[in-house]
């Protein structure tokens, strides 16, 4: 139990939770871009290497674009289909092999970004399908190569629908770190775990919900104001 | 400048197979403007979009300007394109990208400089009659407005071909006449050669140099307009001026074409006088496009045998091409 009445309770609370804080966002804020880059890619490549898509025919080889295909929809699934706090303890030593511990908010990245890929894959893809296939053939006809259709059209065009998902996956991201945190990972989660919970104390529990929840609305926030601003449809 | 010899395509296989082109042949002379008519289903995309290699047909040719499309690929193929510009139904303009953007994808991808994009962007926007729109963006336009910038974006790499996947089928009658007017001027300016598919009649009319008719994957049809419209049971001729069915009568009943020769003439009213004829109308499709008076009235010609001859004799000699029915 903490002492309420310790001259320095308040700002030891304050001193904590920033603390706790930075962490999440140090933590959140790596995942988020190993998230983006291969989720963006996962979910471009889960796209257009269908049969009649831009990449259905991989490297010149219609096989390997099958494969990939394939592939990346079953991993993408299995990720998706592994509840976080079991996709957690299941990557431990894959992450002591990686950072070389499971402690930690460097070592909380590892999950985090497991977890993040497939699901800011899954809405990658949602946005690219989003796409008129038309807006492609244009392009074509204009004599485009593969990259800048890539580039140009599908992922610009469907830019407004990727801040969505960004900010979707930013917050999914908020919740999990929390998670990892009450398993060692820092960040706020930690805070309200050891603190709030394990040392009785609702101000510190509080004080860590009122800010994951105002941490949540500001980026979801963000998320719509971006996406209303980029969408000239 | 167009030409595609012997092409067939089909889709599925087995029974299944649907042949959307079967054995269709055609060419397209440099500036001319070719229409290709026909019902949804007939095969006129497939056909118009193996032209720049969008479909690669199973058999036969398809050359532009001399260069064989249907055996090039890669870069061959891409520089082959921005020789051909295309233009859509539903305009296809990216929304994220503003007027001259969209038309600058177009020199994005020919590699041209920043500068030298803004430059011509610019100058065929004024062209297509955008002046003052470069920065509004595609939500922003009509639907007249938004195929002027399909139109530009098709021009900008300044191909001599263009394209058009029927471009003014989603436009309401008069957008489409002015759509149609553009195209044909910027042909005539240009030297342009278009190729278009539509199952509009008055776009054939309208701006067509030559036309075909396609049903089932076939052409059934093809030639100048105005050959075909003074062609003996020519479809295109049916089809431009529907005079609706035949009436159950003992007359004579004869179907004169109009071909902006004659009409300043009262033809009808002189033909009634000078062979004491009770001339009925039976049916008149006559419209005037570009100041000329286009098409085809059907008579009924009480009388003998004798008189209807001379009446007849007497069309053809003022040069008026008379089918008689019965």
């Amino acid at each position: 139990m903490i002492d309420r009445n310790d001259p320095y309770f308040w700002s030891d609370l304050l001193d904590t939770i920033l603390k706790g804080a930075g962490e999440t966002f140090y933590t959140v804020g790596l995942s988020l871009l190993f998230t983006v880059v291969f989720g963006l890619a996962a979910g471009v490549l889960l796209v257009t290497t269908e049969s009649g898509g831009l990449l259905s025919k991989l490297f010149g080889s219609r096989a390997l674009g099958f494969f990939v295909n394939r592939v990346l929809d079953v991993v993408v699934n299995i990720g998706r289909s592994i509840p976080f706090i079991i996709l957690m303890i299941l990557l431990i030593p894959f992450t002591r092999l990686l950072v070389g511990s499971f402690i930690g908010p460097t070592a909380a990245v590892v999950p985090l970004t497991i977890a993040g890929i497939p699901f800011f894959a899954r809405l990658v893809e949602i946005g690219i399908r989003e796409v008129p296939v038309g807006l492609v053939e244009a392009a074509q006809s204009l004599g485009a190569t593969r990259w800048t259709i890539l580039t140009k059209v599908m992922v610009a065009e469907a830019v407004p629908a990727l801040a969505l998902g960004l900010s979707t996956t930013v917050v999914g991201l908020i919740g999990y770190s929390a998670m990892v945190g009450a398993v060692g990972g820092g960040g706020l989660g930690d805070v309200a775990f050891r603190y709030g919970y394990q040392r009785y104390s609702p101000e510190y529990m509080f004080g860590v919900v009122i800010l994951l929840v105002l941490l949540v609305q500001v980026f979801q926030s963000l998320g719509n104001f971006a996406a209303r601003r980029l969408s000239h449809r | 400048m167009i030409s595609v010899s012997r092409v067939s395509k089909s889709y599925g296989s087995g029974a299944a197979a649907v042949r959307a082109l079967d054995d269709v042949s055609l060419s397209v002379g440099r500036g001319e403007i070719f229409g290709v008519v026909g019902q949804s289903g007939a095969g006129k995309s497939t056909l118009i979009r193996t032209i720049n290699s969008l479909e690669r047909p199973d058999s036969g040719s398809v050359s532009v300007d001399g260069r064989e499309m249907t055996t090039l690929a890669g870069t061959e193929l891409r520089a082959a394109r921005h020789n051909i510009g295309m233009i859509f139904q539903h305009f296809n303009l990216l929304s994220s990208r503003t007027v001259q953007a969209n038309v600058e994808l177009s020199l994005e991808i020919t590699g041209a400089g920043r500068a030298a994009r803004r430059t011509r962007a610019l100058e065929i926007l004024e062209l297509v009659g955008l002046h003052g729109k470069a920065a509004a963006y595609p939500a922003q336009l009509s639907g007249g407005q938004k195929q002027r910038v399909g139109i530009a974006r098709a021009l900008a790499s300044s191909p001599s071909v263009l394209l058009s996947d029927e471009a003014t089928s989603a436009l309401d009658p008069e957008t489409t006449r002015q759509i149609l007017d553009l195209i044909r001027q910027l042909s005539k300016d240009l030297g342009l050669t278009v190729l278009l598919i539509t199952h509009e009649m008055d776009v054939v009319k309208r701006i067509c140099d030559s036309a075909a008719v396609m049903s089932g994957g076939r052409i059934l049809e093809q030639g100048p307009v105005e050959e075909l419209l003074t062609t003996e049971k020519s479809l295109l001729g049916q089809a431009l001026f529907p005079l609706g069915e035949i009436p159950v009568t003992s007359s004579a009943i004869v179907e004169i074409t109009f071909n902006g020769v004659t009409t300043d003439r009262p033809v009808i009213a002189q033909l009634a006088r000078k062979h004491g004829i009770d001339v009925g109308i039976l049916g008149a499709a006559v419209e005037t496009i570009h100041g000329r008076q286009t098409g085809r009235t059907r008579l009924e010609l009480p009388g003998d045998t004798k008189t209807v001859a001379g009446a007849v004799a007497d069309l053809r000699s003022q040069g008026l091409f008379v089918e008689v029915l019965q």
